[in-house]
């Protein structure tokens, strides 16, 4: 209408939501972690970024990766990393691992009725020096695994994961059996083949890679040191060791 | 060491502190109790947990657009559902079996989820609905009763537990909750079901089954309960009827967890895989007639390939 009205009644909604794509992973090891997860941030079917961190190093034994809304995702990261320099304040340590996976599900379940649009991925050495995985969902249901993949490539990789560390749908030779944990070296091949494969499978998905790796106090880090492109992050050289490995994607 | 004996002193510095905090009011909006021992538990260090609403005129329609996967199935938010959960009360104490499926929409999220929550070692609540929301209220109320036997020096019973779970989902009704739960345990009066939900029901009861595949479930189980079942027999038949659920219920399924509640609380039986439980049974298992459940009963004797072995 000429004074501005409208000659319909209009309707409007809240949507403070996008998806920005992207694919993160963790598997847990007898007494490591890794956690990975690519670096593309797009919205639709433009790309953003082509390097925007989701594996976010939280305590010496602590990653966390955070998949979905990337706004949320950051504002979230940044509120657990709060959270865990208060802990250490008042206690003098760091948090245990079970226990940030506590913290972030209350954390997740105070935004119950306006939630964050995160999928989050906790990984790293427990107490007892073992290898953990916690999965959650975006109002804070979580469980311990030994892997878990999520975001947009999730239904190409857990299916994989589920083959090859779970030995889903595979029989064991006679008089054979397959093995519970898998060595530092041979999971690493199955997130690099993970990522690539979902970068030529999905268009969300690509370039780059972010591996972190966590390894338990006094365990050997199985030629990782010694591997081509590694940068050691680790806090101190007698504690846990953590590693991380950058790769390259492809860019299409 | 003289923390404790300083923190409720009326004479040292730190008391002159808290009284000039209190008459003039804190400052910070962050409060001391988050940077002690409560640093770790956030929003319910005040004892009351508090959640934020988006700032929108009707918060209720907010949420429903953007998470509920029934009103709209392409919604971001994906919230796990499906489930099949029973209990049931006979002789021998309370039997509690559960599937391990989550699904967001069509998607198996997990096959792994552990939908018995271990409230304490006299109560068990069960998962259906929403995940989180029965994970962290079933957990809230395991503080809730801890609180309770500090106060009364005496374990909760299994209707105060369930009620108090009842009324406080109640105070939240409308705004989306969603939970289907049995509280089971064994108190005073004996073994005890309450089913509680999000809207606000609770039944006191002998035999409950709650989830997508609850009428699967009911049918095995009502066929084959009794109130004096063995505890080897009342254990198979909620294998069984779990069993059942998962084979006919495709948001129902993976594996089979199975719990007994006697009078000196819990106990966990086992896990068990579905398929496996179909072609082969649940093994050498006291109360399983041996064999599989599905697979042989349908198949043998039906063709040449597959004729019964004593022909």
């Amino acid at each position: 209408m000429p004074d501005g009205s409208f000659a319909h009644s209009q309707q409007r909604s809240f949507n403070p939501y996008t998806d920005n794509g992207g694919t993160i992973l963790a598997i847990a090891g007898a007494d490591f972690t890794v956690i990975a997860g690519d670096t593309r941030q797009s919205e639709g079917y433009s790309i953003q970024t082509r390097y925007a961190p989701k594996v976010f190093r939280l305590t010496d034994r602590a990653v966390l990766a955070v998949n979905g809304f990337a706004a949320d995702g950051n504002m979230f990261v940044k509120k657990v990393k709060q959270r865990l320099e208060w802990y250490r304040h008042a206690h003098a340590k760091d948090m245990p691992l079970r226990a940030i996976a506590r913290l972030i599900q209350t954390m997740l379940y105070a935004q119950r009725f306006f939630p964050y649009y995160v999928y989050n991925i906790l990984g790293g050495i427990e107490e007892d020096g073992t290898g953990a995985v916690y999965s959650f969902d975006p109002v804070g249901s979580y469980e311990r695994e030994a892997c878990r993949a999520a975001g947009a490539a999730q239904s190409l990789v857990q299916p994989f994961l589920d083959n090859q560390i779970y030995f889903k749908n595979q029989t064991a030779a006679p008089g054979q059996s397959h093995p519970t944990h898998l060595p530092l070296p041979d999971v690493l091949a199955i997130v690099i083949d993970s990522f690539t494969s979902a970068t030529e499978r999905h268009i969300e998905v690509g370039d780059g890679l972010e591996i972190y790796v966590v390894v338990a106090k006094g365990r050997s880090p199985q030629g990782l040191d010694t591997m081509r492109g590694v940068q050691e992050m680790s806090a101190r050289p007698d504690g846990d060791r953590m590693f991380v490995i950058r790769r390259d994607l492809k860019k299409d | 060491m003289n923390s404790f004996l300083t923190r409720y002193s009326s004479t040292t510095p730190e008391a002159d502190i808290r009284k000039a905090k209190e008459l003039y009011g804190e400052d910070d909006d962050v409060s001391e109790m988050i940077w002690g021992s409560a640093g770790g538990f956030g929003n319910l260090a005040k004892g009351v947990p508090t959640f934020k609403v988006p700032a929108v005129p009707d918060p209720t329609s907010f949420l429903r657009m953007h998470t509920d996967d029934h009103a709209d199935p392409s919604c971001r938010i994906k919230i796990k559902h499906g489930t099949t959960t029973l209990a049931f009360r006979y002789q021998g104490g309370v039997i509690v079996a559960v599937d391990s499926r989550a699904t967001a929409g069509s998607y198996v999220a997990s096959g792994t989820v552990k939908k018995v929550i271990e409230i304490n070692p006299y109560l068990l609540g069960t998962m259906a609905g929403g995940a989180a929301d029965c994970q962290y209220w079933e957990t809230y109320l395991g503080m809730q009763c801890r609180l309770h036997e500090l106060r009364n020096r005496e374990r909760i019973s299994v209707a105060a537990a369930s009620k108090y779970l009842s009324n406080l989902v109640y105070s939240y009704k409308g705004m989306g909750l969603s939970m289907g739960t049995m509280i089971c345990g064994w108190d005073k009066t004996g073994p005890a079901i309450f089913y509680v939900d999000s809207d606000g029901t609770r039944l006191r009861g002998d035999l409950f089954s709650v989830g997508s595949g609850s009428t699967f479930a009911y049918g095995v189980l009502d066929q084959g309960y009794r109130w004096d079942l063995t505890d080897e027999e009342a254990q198979e038949l909620g294998r069984r009827s779990i069993y059942a659920a998962g084979h006919r219920d495709a948001f129902s399924g993976n594996t089979v967890n199975l719990y007994h509640v006697k009078q000196d609380g819990w106990q966990f039986i086992g896990n068990y895989d579905i398929s496996e439980l179909h072609y082969n049974g649940p093994g050498n298992v006291p109360g399983a007639p041996g064999g599989g459940y599905g697979y042989d009963v349908r198949v043998a004797g039906r063709s040449s390939a597959n004729a019964p072995e004593d022909q």
